[in-house]
Protein backbone atom coordinates (compact mmCIF):
# COMPACT_ATOMS: atom_id res chain seq x y z
CA UNK A 1 0.00 0.00 0.00
CA UNK A 2 1.40 3.41 -0.91
CA UNK A 3 2.20 5.94 1.80
CA UNK A 4 -0.11 8.48 0.21
CA UNK A 5 -3.01 6.07 0.21
CA UNK A 6 -2.30 5.12 3.82
CA UNK A 7 -2.11 8.77 4.88
CA UNK A 8 -5.48 9.56 3.33
CA UNK A 9 -7.08 6.43 4.77
CA UNK A 10 -5.80 7.23 8.27
CA UNK A 11 -7.13 10.81 8.08
CA UNK A 12 -10.45 9.58 6.69
CA UNK A 13 -10.92 6.92 9.37
CA UNK A 14 -10.12 9.49 12.06
CA UNK A 15 -12.84 11.80 10.71
CA UNK A 16 -15.43 9.03 10.84
CA UNK A 17 -14.30 7.99 14.31
CA UNK A 18 -14.46 11.57 15.59
CA UNK A 19 -17.97 12.01 14.17
CA UNK A 20 -19.18 8.91 15.99
CA UNK A 21 -17.38 9.76 19.25
CA UNK A 22 -18.66 13.32 19.52
CA UNK A 23 -22.20 12.37 18.51
CA UNK A 24 -22.08 9.65 21.15
CA UNK A 25 -20.92 12.04 23.84
CA UNK A 26 -23.66 14.58 23.13
CA UNK A 27 -26.28 11.87 23.63
CA UNK A 28 -24.54 10.51 26.71
CA UNK A 29 -25.01 13.94 28.29
CA UNK A 30 -28.73 13.18 28.38
CA UNK A 31 -28.41 9.92 30.33
CA UNK A 32 -30.73 10.22 33.34
CA UNK A 33 -32.02 13.52 31.91
CA UNK A 34 -34.24 12.25 29.10
CA UNK A 35 -37.74 13.71 28.80
CA UNK A 36 -39.26 10.34 29.75
CA UNK A 37 -37.90 6.99 30.87
CA UNK A 38 -38.22 5.22 27.50
CA UNK A 39 -36.52 8.13 25.77
CA UNK A 40 -33.73 8.16 28.28
CA UNK A 41 -33.08 4.50 27.53
CA UNK A 42 -33.33 5.09 23.77
CA UNK A 43 -30.83 7.97 23.73
CA UNK A 44 -28.39 6.02 25.89
CA UNK A 45 -28.68 3.01 23.57
CA UNK A 46 -28.00 5.12 20.50
CA UNK A 47 -25.07 6.73 22.28
CA UNK A 48 -23.69 3.28 23.08
CA UNK A 49 -23.95 2.11 19.45
CA UNK A 50 -22.09 5.24 18.35
CA UNK A 51 -19.44 4.71 21.00
CA UNK A 52 -18.90 1.16 19.77
CA UNK A 53 -18.47 2.45 16.22
CA UNK A 54 -16.10 5.17 17.48
CA UNK A 55 -13.96 2.63 19.34
CA UNK A 56 -13.54 0.43 16.25
CA UNK A 57 -12.84 3.41 13.99
CA UNK A 58 -10.40 5.17 16.33
CA UNK A 59 -8.54 1.94 17.08
CA UNK A 60 -8.19 1.37 13.34
CA UNK A 61 -7.16 4.99 12.70
CA UNK A 62 -4.48 4.62 15.37
CA UNK A 63 -3.11 1.46 13.80
CA UNK A 64 -3.03 3.02 10.31
CA UNK A 65 -1.20 6.00 11.74
CA UNK A 66 1.31 3.69 13.44
CA UNK A 67 2.23 2.17 10.08
CA UNK A 68 3.15 5.66 8.88
CA UNK A 69 4.80 7.13 11.96
CA UNK A 70 5.89 4.13 13.97
CA UNK A 71 4.08 5.60 16.97
CA UNK A 72 0.87 3.99 18.19
CA UNK A 73 -1.96 6.07 19.59
CA UNK A 74 -4.68 3.95 21.19
CA UNK A 75 -8.40 4.73 21.06
CA UNK A 76 -8.06 6.39 24.48
CA UNK A 77 -5.09 8.50 23.39
CA UNK A 78 -7.10 9.72 20.43
CA UNK A 79 -10.29 10.38 22.39
CA UNK A 80 -8.82 11.94 25.51
CA UNK A 81 -5.45 13.42 24.69
CA UNK A 82 -6.04 15.52 21.62
CA UNK A 83 -6.96 19.20 21.71
CA UNK A 84 -9.86 20.84 19.96
CA UNK A 85 -8.04 21.74 16.74
CA UNK A 86 -6.88 18.13 16.31
CA UNK A 87 -10.43 16.76 16.14
CA UNK A 88 -11.75 16.26 12.62
CA UNK A 89 -15.46 15.69 13.29
CA UNK A 90 -18.13 17.62 11.44
CA UNK A 91 -19.54 20.49 13.51
CA UNK A 92 -23.13 19.21 13.30
CA UNK A 93 -22.46 16.50 15.91
CA UNK A 94 -21.08 18.95 18.46
CA UNK A 95 -24.17 21.21 18.52
CA UNK A 96 -25.55 21.34 22.07
CA UNK A 97 -28.76 19.73 23.35
CA UNK A 98 -30.49 23.10 23.67
CA UNK A 99 -33.87 21.40 24.02
CA UNK A 100 -35.19 18.00 23.00
CA UNK A 101 -36.11 19.22 19.51
CA UNK A 102 -32.46 20.23 18.96
CA UNK A 103 -31.35 16.73 19.89
CA UNK A 104 -33.92 15.24 17.51
CA UNK A 105 -32.96 17.58 14.65
CA UNK A 106 -29.26 16.82 15.05
CA UNK A 107 -29.94 13.09 15.20
CA UNK A 108 -32.20 13.17 12.15
CA UNK A 109 -29.71 15.01 9.96
CA UNK A 110 -26.70 13.09 11.23
CA UNK A 111 -28.17 9.58 11.27
CA UNK A 112 -29.54 10.06 7.73
CA UNK A 113 -25.98 11.03 6.69
CA UNK A 114 -24.37 8.11 8.54
CA UNK A 115 -26.86 5.72 6.97
CA UNK A 116 -25.83 6.69 3.43
CA UNK A 117 -22.17 6.77 4.42
CA UNK A 118 -22.11 3.31 5.98
CA UNK A 119 -24.22 1.87 3.17
CA UNK A 120 -21.55 3.04 0.73
CA UNK A 121 -18.66 2.00 2.98
CA UNK A 122 -19.98 -1.54 3.43
CA UNK A 123 -18.63 -2.04 -0.09
CA UNK A 124 -15.24 -0.48 0.67
CA UNK A 125 -12.12 -2.10 -0.76
CA UNK A 126 -10.70 -1.83 2.76
CA UNK A 127 -11.83 -4.94 4.64
CA UNK A 128 -11.74 -3.39 8.09
CA UNK A 129 -13.78 -0.34 7.14
CA UNK A 130 -16.23 -2.51 5.23
CA UNK A 131 -16.65 -4.70 8.30
CA UNK A 132 -17.24 -1.79 10.67
CA UNK A 133 -19.69 -0.15 8.27
CA UNK A 134 -21.56 -3.38 7.51
CA UNK A 135 -22.17 -3.79 11.23
CA UNK A 136 -22.95 -0.12 11.93
CA UNK A 137 -25.41 0.45 9.10
CA UNK A 138 -27.95 -1.87 10.71
CA UNK A 139 -27.69 0.05 13.98
CA UNK A 140 -27.93 3.42 12.29
CA UNK A 141 -31.12 2.30 10.53
CA UNK A 142 -32.70 2.19 13.99
CA UNK A 143 -31.24 5.60 14.94
CA UNK A 144 -32.64 7.15 11.80
CA UNK A 145 -35.99 5.52 12.40
CA UNK A 146 -36.04 6.88 15.95
CA UNK A 147 -35.20 10.46 14.93
CA UNK A 148 -37.68 10.37 12.03
CA UNK A 149 -40.46 9.25 14.36
CA UNK A 150 -39.82 12.12 16.75
CA UNK A 151 -39.49 14.69 13.96
CA UNK A 152 -42.94 13.69 12.75
CA UNK A 153 -44.45 13.61 16.24
CA UNK A 154 -43.12 17.05 17.12
CA UNK A 155 -43.55 18.62 13.69
CA UNK A 156 -47.06 17.28 13.27
CA UNK A 157 -47.94 17.75 16.95
CA UNK A 158 -49.10 20.90 18.70
CA UNK A 159 -48.44 24.44 17.57
CA UNK A 160 -45.76 24.73 20.24
CA UNK A 161 -43.98 21.46 19.36
CA UNK A 162 -44.10 22.24 15.66
CA UNK A 163 -42.57 25.69 16.15
CA UNK A 164 -39.82 24.33 18.33
CA UNK A 165 -39.02 21.50 15.91
CA UNK A 166 -38.85 24.01 13.05
CA UNK A 167 -36.55 26.29 15.09
CA UNK A 168 -34.26 23.39 15.94
CA UNK A 169 -34.02 22.31 12.30
CA UNK A 170 -33.23 25.82 11.24
CA UNK A 171 -30.44 26.04 13.80
CA UNK A 172 -28.85 22.73 12.73
CA UNK A 173 -29.34 23.11 8.98
CA UNK A 174 -26.41 25.48 8.26
CA UNK A 175 -24.05 22.73 9.47
CA UNK A 176 -25.32 20.13 6.99
CA UNK A 177 -23.39 21.58 4.03
CA UNK A 178 -20.18 20.46 5.71
CA UNK A 179 -21.34 16.82 5.62
CA UNK A 180 -21.26 16.89 1.84
CA UNK A 181 -18.15 18.98 1.22
CA UNK A 182 -15.23 17.18 -0.40
CA UNK A 183 -11.52 17.82 -0.10
CA UNK A 184 -8.24 16.09 -0.99
CA UNK A 185 -8.61 13.38 1.68
CA UNK A 186 -12.15 12.46 0.63
CA UNK A 187 -11.27 12.50 -3.05
CA UNK A 188 -8.24 10.30 -2.45
CA UNK A 189 -10.08 7.58 -0.53
CA UNK A 190 -12.95 7.67 -3.01
CA UNK A 191 -10.59 7.34 -5.98
CA UNK A 192 -8.96 4.26 -4.47
CA UNK A 193 -12.31 2.64 -3.64
CA UNK A 194 -11.65 2.80 0.12
CA UNK A 195 -14.11 5.51 1.08
CA UNK A 196 -17.02 7.61 -0.10
CA UNK A 197 -16.85 11.10 -1.59
CA UNK A 198 -19.34 13.15 0.47
CA UNK A 199 -21.11 14.88 -2.46
CA UNK A 200 -22.13 11.43 -3.73
CA UNK A 201 -24.06 10.81 -0.51
CA UNK A 202 -26.18 13.93 -0.83
CA UNK A 203 -28.94 12.90 -3.29
CA UNK A 204 -30.15 9.94 -1.19
CA UNK A 205 -29.88 12.03 1.99
CA UNK A 206 -31.99 14.77 0.42
CA UNK A 207 -34.69 12.32 -0.60
CA UNK A 208 -34.87 10.79 2.86
CA UNK A 209 -34.83 14.04 4.84
CA UNK A 210 -37.34 15.70 2.51
CA UNK A 211 -39.65 12.72 2.95
CA UNK A 212 -39.54 13.01 6.75
CA UNK A 213 -40.03 16.78 6.67
CA UNK A 214 -43.02 16.41 4.35
CA UNK A 215 -44.62 13.87 6.68
CA UNK A 216 -43.93 16.17 9.64
CA UNK A 217 -45.47 19.15 7.86
CA UNK A 218 -42.20 21.06 8.15
CA UNK A 219 -40.56 23.17 5.49
CA UNK A 220 -36.97 22.57 4.46
CA UNK A 221 -35.04 25.45 6.11
CA UNK A 222 -33.71 28.06 3.74
CA UNK A 223 -30.62 29.19 5.58
CA UNK A 224 -27.09 29.52 4.21
CA UNK A 225 -24.23 27.26 5.35
CA UNK A 226 -22.03 28.46 8.19
CA UNK A 227 -18.32 28.12 7.59
CA UNK A 228 -15.42 29.06 9.82
CA UNK A 229 -12.56 31.42 8.95
CA UNK A 230 -11.29 31.03 5.36
CA UNK A 231 -14.07 28.54 4.63
CA UNK A 232 -12.68 26.03 7.10
CA UNK A 233 -14.76 23.77 9.31
CA UNK A 234 -14.65 20.74 11.55
CA UNK A 235 -12.69 18.59 9.11
CA UNK A 236 -9.85 21.14 9.34
CA UNK A 237 -10.07 21.35 13.13
CA UNK A 238 -12.10 24.57 13.23
CA UNK A 239 -15.02 23.97 15.59
CA UNK A 240 -17.95 25.74 17.22
CA UNK A 241 -17.65 27.39 20.60
CA UNK A 242 -19.70 24.62 22.19
CA UNK A 243 -17.07 22.02 21.30
CA UNK A 244 -14.44 23.21 23.77
CA UNK A 245 -16.87 22.75 26.65
CA UNK A 246 -17.80 19.29 25.40
CA UNK A 247 -14.16 18.22 25.25
CA UNK A 248 -13.41 19.68 28.67
CA UNK A 249 -16.09 17.50 30.21
CA UNK A 250 -15.33 14.42 28.14
CA UNK A 251 -11.56 14.51 28.73
CA UNK A 252 -11.36 15.85 32.25
CA UNK A 253 -11.39 12.54 34.12
CA UNK A 254 -8.80 10.86 31.93
CA UNK A 255 -6.47 13.85 31.95
CA UNK A 256 -6.74 14.40 35.71
CA UNK A 257 -6.36 10.71 36.53
CA UNK A 258 -4.30 9.10 33.75
CA UNK A 259 -4.95 5.39 33.46
CA UNK A 260 -8.10 5.48 35.60
CA UNK A 261 -10.27 2.43 34.94
CA UNK A 262 -13.65 1.18 36.14
CA UNK B 1 -3.16 -26.43 11.78
CA UNK B 2 -4.00 -29.56 9.88
CA UNK B 3 -7.37 -31.20 9.64
CA UNK B 4 -6.26 -33.97 12.02
CA UNK B 5 -8.75 -34.79 14.74
CA UNK B 6 -8.18 -32.72 17.86
CA UNK B 7 -10.54 -34.13 20.49
CA UNK B 8 -9.17 -31.71 23.06
CA UNK B 9 -10.12 -28.77 20.86
CA UNK B 10 -13.60 -30.25 20.36
CA UNK B 11 -13.99 -30.34 24.11
CA UNK B 12 -12.79 -26.75 24.41
CA UNK B 13 -15.28 -25.67 21.74
CA UNK B 14 -18.07 -27.46 23.58
CA UNK B 15 -17.18 -25.70 26.85
CA UNK B 16 -16.99 -22.28 25.23
CA UNK B 17 -20.29 -22.78 23.42
CA UNK B 18 -22.02 -23.43 26.74
CA UNK B 19 -20.85 -20.20 28.41
CA UNK B 20 -23.96 -18.13 29.24
CA UNK B 21 -24.53 -14.66 27.84
CA UNK B 22 -24.13 -12.20 30.73
CA UNK B 23 -27.16 -10.07 29.82
CA UNK B 24 -29.54 -12.85 28.78
CA UNK B 25 -28.18 -15.74 30.86
CA UNK B 26 -30.87 -18.16 29.66
CA UNK B 27 -28.92 -18.19 26.37
CA UNK B 28 -25.51 -19.71 25.74
CA UNK B 29 -23.03 -18.21 23.29
CA UNK B 30 -24.11 -20.97 20.89
CA UNK B 31 -27.81 -20.12 21.26
CA UNK B 32 -27.10 -16.46 20.59
CA UNK B 33 -25.04 -17.28 17.50
CA UNK B 34 -22.09 -15.06 18.41
CA UNK B 35 -19.46 -17.82 18.59
CA UNK B 36 -17.72 -17.91 15.22
CA UNK B 37 -14.80 -20.29 15.67
CA UNK B 38 -12.62 -22.11 18.16
CA UNK B 39 -9.13 -22.76 16.81
CA UNK B 40 -5.57 -23.24 17.89
CA UNK B 41 -3.15 -20.36 17.60
CA UNK B 42 0.40 -20.75 16.26
CA UNK B 43 1.64 -21.50 19.79
CA UNK B 44 -1.07 -24.13 20.36
CA UNK B 45 -3.16 -22.00 22.72
CA UNK B 46 -6.90 -21.86 22.04
CA UNK B 47 -8.21 -18.92 20.04
CA UNK B 48 -11.92 -18.18 20.43
CA UNK B 49 -13.49 -15.96 17.79
CA UNK B 50 -16.68 -14.10 18.73
CA UNK B 51 -18.75 -11.37 17.08
CA UNK B 52 -20.70 -8.68 18.96
CA UNK B 53 -24.47 -8.32 18.57
CA UNK B 54 -24.12 -4.51 18.46
CA UNK B 55 -20.94 -2.40 17.96
CA UNK B 56 -21.10 -1.02 21.47
CA UNK B 57 -22.36 -4.14 23.24
CA UNK B 58 -20.96 -3.75 26.77
CA UNK B 59 -21.31 -7.49 27.41
CA UNK B 60 -18.32 -8.26 25.18
CA UNK B 61 -15.82 -7.53 27.96
CA UNK B 62 -17.67 -9.83 30.33
CA UNK B 63 -17.93 -12.55 27.67
CA UNK B 64 -14.18 -12.39 27.03
CA UNK B 65 -13.46 -12.72 30.75
CA UNK B 66 -16.00 -15.54 31.19
CA UNK B 67 -14.58 -17.55 28.28
CA UNK B 68 -11.02 -17.18 29.52
CA UNK B 69 -12.01 -18.14 33.04
CA UNK B 70 -13.92 -21.21 31.86
CA UNK B 71 -10.91 -22.37 29.83
CA UNK B 72 -8.50 -21.70 32.68
CA UNK B 73 -10.51 -24.07 34.83
CA UNK B 74 -9.90 -26.70 32.14
CA UNK B 75 -6.19 -25.96 32.34
CA UNK B 76 -5.89 -23.74 29.24
CA UNK B 77 -4.24 -20.61 30.53
CA UNK B 78 -3.95 -17.53 28.31
CA UNK B 79 -6.58 -18.37 25.71
CA UNK B 80 -7.10 -15.58 23.22
CA UNK B 81 -10.59 -14.23 22.61
CA UNK B 82 -10.68 -12.40 19.29
CA UNK B 83 -13.52 -10.16 18.14
CA UNK B 84 -14.52 -9.97 14.49
CA UNK B 85 -17.18 -7.67 13.00
CA UNK B 86 -17.57 -9.22 9.59
CA UNK B 87 -19.87 -10.72 8.54
CA UNK B 88 -22.13 -8.76 10.88
CA UNK B 89 -24.20 -10.66 13.40
CA UNK B 90 -27.86 -10.95 12.57
CA UNK B 91 -30.77 -12.07 14.73
CA UNK B 92 -31.18 -14.87 12.16
CA UNK B 93 -28.17 -16.47 13.85
CA UNK B 94 -30.09 -17.06 17.09
CA UNK B 95 -30.74 -20.81 17.09
CA UNK B 96 -34.17 -22.45 17.31
CA UNK B 97 -33.21 -23.60 20.78
CA UNK B 98 -32.30 -19.99 21.64
CA UNK B 99 -35.67 -18.72 20.39
CA UNK B 100 -37.50 -21.30 22.46
CA UNK B 101 -35.58 -20.33 25.61
CA UNK B 102 -36.21 -16.61 25.05
CA UNK B 103 -39.96 -17.15 24.73
CA UNK B 104 -39.93 -19.38 27.82
CA UNK B 105 -38.40 -16.53 29.77
CA UNK B 106 -40.93 -13.94 28.64
CA UNK B 107 -38.78 -12.33 25.95
CA UNK B 108 -40.24 -12.32 22.45
CA UNK B 109 -37.76 -13.83 19.98
CA UNK B 110 -36.89 -11.68 16.93
CA UNK B 111 -39.58 -11.27 14.33
CA UNK B 112 -40.64 -8.55 11.96
CA UNK B 113 -38.19 -6.66 9.81
CA UNK B 114 -35.42 -4.20 10.55
CA UNK B 115 -36.15 -0.61 9.50
CA UNK B 116 -34.31 -0.61 6.19
CA UNK B 117 -35.73 0.60 2.91
CA UNK B 118 -38.12 3.50 2.38
CA UNK B 119 -41.20 1.73 3.75
CA UNK B 120 -40.27 -0.53 6.64
CA UNK B 121 -42.48 -3.58 6.79
CA UNK B 122 -43.55 -4.48 10.28
CA UNK B 123 -44.79 -7.96 11.01
CA UNK B 124 -46.59 -8.58 14.25
CA UNK B 125 -44.71 -9.73 17.32
CA UNK B 126 -46.51 -12.28 19.47
CA UNK B 127 -46.89 -11.64 23.19
CA UNK B 128 -44.62 -14.19 24.90
CA UNK B 129 -47.10 -14.47 27.80
CA UNK B 130 -50.55 -14.87 26.20
CA UNK B 131 -49.61 -15.42 22.55
CA UNK B 132 -51.73 -12.56 21.23
CA UNK B 133 -50.40 -10.94 18.05
CA UNK B 134 -51.95 -7.60 19.16
CA UNK B 135 -48.83 -5.97 20.56
CA UNK B 136 -47.24 -2.60 19.98
CA UNK B 137 -43.86 -0.95 20.46
CA UNK B 138 -43.45 1.24 23.55
CA UNK B 139 -39.85 2.11 22.73
CA UNK B 140 -37.54 0.88 19.98
CA UNK B 141 -34.78 0.70 22.56
CA UNK B 142 -34.88 -1.45 25.68
CA UNK B 143 -32.90 -2.76 28.62
CA UNK B 144 -30.04 -3.96 26.39
CA UNK B 145 -28.81 -2.87 22.96
CA UNK B 146 -30.48 -5.84 21.27
CA UNK B 147 -33.99 -5.46 22.71
CA UNK B 148 -36.98 -3.17 22.36
CA UNK B 149 -39.84 -2.65 24.79
CA UNK B 150 -43.35 -3.70 23.73
CA UNK B 151 -46.75 -4.03 25.37
CA UNK B 152 -49.52 -6.55 24.72
CA UNK B 153 -52.95 -5.05 23.98
CA UNK B 154 -54.68 -8.28 25.04
CA UNK B 155 -53.13 -9.06 28.44
CA UNK B 156 -51.69 -5.55 29.01
CA UNK B 157 -48.29 -6.95 30.01
CA UNK B 158 -45.16 -5.12 28.88
CA UNK B 159 -42.38 -7.36 27.53
CA UNK B 160 -38.95 -7.29 25.90
CA UNK B 161 -38.51 -8.22 22.24
CA UNK B 162 -35.18 -9.07 20.64
CA UNK B 163 -35.50 -6.68 17.70
CA UNK B 164 -34.60 -7.94 14.26
CA UNK B 165 -31.15 -6.90 13.07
Amino acid sequence: MSAERDTALAAYTLRLGDDALVASHRLAELAARGPQLEEDVALANISLDLLGQARSLLTYAGSLEERLTGVLRTEDDLAYLRDEDQFANCRLVELPNTDFAYTVARQLLFSAYQFELYTALAGSADETLAGIAGKAVKEVAYHRDHASGWTVRLGDGTEESSERMAAALEAAWPYTAELFTSDAVFRSVAASGLGADPPDLRPAWDVFVDGVLAEAGLARPEVPPITGPAGMGGRQGVHTEAFGYLLAEMQHLHRSHPGAAW
Amino acid sequence: MTADADPDLDRIAEEVASVPDPEMPMLTLRDLGILRAVERGADGRPVVVVTPTYSGCPAMEAIRADVRERLERLGHVGAEVRTVLSPPWSTDWITEEGRRKLAEHGIAPPSGAAPVGPVPVRLSVKCPRCGSPATRTLSRFGSTACKELRVCEACREPFDHVKPL
